[in-house]
C-alpha cells in the first residue's frame, strides 16, 4: 500500500462516513436493539439505517457498542 | 441526520415483552417492598456491568487502584439506576430489559474513565497545532501529493469552517481529545458536539471535492 493510499484512507477517516448517519442520541436509543440484532445474526444494519455509518464516524459510540457486545458475550459464556 | 419515518413506523408496532423483562417492568413500576427489592437487584446489575466495563477498558494499562475502581463502579451504578428509573417508559420491550439497562451503566463507566484519563490535562483548543496530522512519513516521491492534500485540508479548516466548528474539529480530530472530555470542558453534550463535527466534516469534504482533491462520494454525498 502506497503512502498516498494511506494518506487518502486517513483523510477519509478524518472526514467521516459519506452516508446519512444517526446522531449520538439516536444511536444510544437503538444501541440495545442493534447489538441484540448483531448477536442473533439478523440484518442489523439494514434494520437500523445510519447506525453503521455513525459507528464509523463516532469512536465513543463505537466503543459503547463494542462494550455492550462484549458484555452480552460474557454473560452468555457465564 | 436520518429520515426517521422507518424508525417511527417500527416504534408504533406493538411488541410482546419476554417474561423476564415483564417481571422487571412490573416490579419497578410497582409499590412497596417488591419495588425496593427490584431496585436493589437493578443496582446489583448495574454494578456488575460497570465493573465489567471498567475492567475491560483498564486491563493491563491503567493506574486505577482497586479501591478507586470500586468507587467508580458504585457511582456509575447509582447514576445508571436513576437514569433507568427515569426513562422506564422509553423501554418498549424491543430488546431484553437487561440489555436495555446495561447500556446506561456502560455509557456512564466509559464517560467517567475517559474524563478521568484527561483529569488535570490541558485540552488543546489552539487550532494552529495539529499533532495527528503533522508528519505523514511519506517518501520523497510520494510527499508532494500527500502534503498538497493535507495542506488543502488545513486551508479548508481555516477558511471554510466557523470558529466553533474549527475548534471542535481540530480538538477532536487533530488532537484526538475524546468527545466526552471536550463536551465536559465546553459544558455541552456528546450529541451536540458530534452534530458540529458532522457539519464540519461535510463542509470540508465538499471543499475538497470542489478543489478536485477527492472524488465525489456516491449516494451519500448530499447527506
Amino acid at each position: 500500500m502506497s503512502e498516498q493510499h494511506r494518506a487518502r484512507q486517513r483523510l477519509e477517516r478524518l472526514l467521516g462516513p459519506t452516508g446519512p448517519e444517526l446522531s449520538c442520541d439516536e444511536c444510544f436509543a437503538v444501541l440495545d436493539r442493534h447489538v441484540e440484532a448483531v448477536l442473533s445474526g439478523r440484518q442489523a444494519d439494514e434494520a437500523f439505517p445510519g447506525m453503521r455509518e455513525h459507528l464509523i464516524g463516532c469512536p465513543a459510540c463505537a466503543e459503547d457498542h463494542a462494550s455492550l457486545v462484549e458484555l452480552l458475550h460474557h454473560e452468555e459464556r457465564a | 441526520m436520518v429520515d426517521p419515518s422507518r424508525a417511527a413506523a417500527e416504534a408504533d408496532a406493538p411488541v410482546a415483552l419476554d417474561v423476564e423483562s415483564r417481571h422487571w417492568l412490573g416490579a419497578l413500576r410497582g409499590n412497596g417492598a417488591a419495588r425496593d427489592d427490584a431496585i436493589l437487584r437493578l443496582h446489583e446489575l448495574m454494578v456488575r456491568a460497570a465493573r465489567f466495563e471498567i475492567h475491560r477498558r483498564t486491563r493491563g494499562v491503567s493506574d486505577l487502584a482497586a479501591e478507586e475502581a470500586d468507587i467508580l463502579a458504585l457511582e456509575t451504578a447509582d447514576d445508571a439506576v436513576v437514569a433507568v428509573l427515569a426513562r422506564l417508559d422509553d423501554f418498549r420491550g424491543e430488546s431484553r430489559f437487561t440489555t436495555w439497562a446495561y447500556k446506561f451503566a456502560l455509557l456512564g463507566a466509559g464517560v467517567r474513565l475517559r474524563r478521568r484519563a484527561w483529569r488535570g490535562r490541558e485540552v488543546p483548543l489552539d487550532h494552529n497545532d495539529w499533532p495527528l496530522l503533522a508528519d505523514t512519513g511519506a517518501s520523497p516521491a510520494e510527499e508532494a501529493e500527500t502534503y498538497a492534500l493535507l495542506g488543502e485540508l488545513r486551508t479548508a479548516v481555516e477558511e471554510v469552517l466557523t470558529p466553533h466548528q474549527r475548534e471542535v474539529f481540530v480538538t477532536l480530530i487533530g488532537h484526538g481529545v475524546p468527545i466526552d472530555v471536550l463536551a465536559e470542558r465546553l459544558s455541552t453534550t456528546r450529541s451536540a458536539l458530534y452534530k458540529t463535527l458532522h457539519d464540519a466534516r461535510r463542509k470540508l469534504r465538499a471543499h475538497l471535492v470542489e478543489a478536485g482533491f477527492i472524488p465525489l462520494a456516491g449516494e451519500g454525498a448530499d447527506r
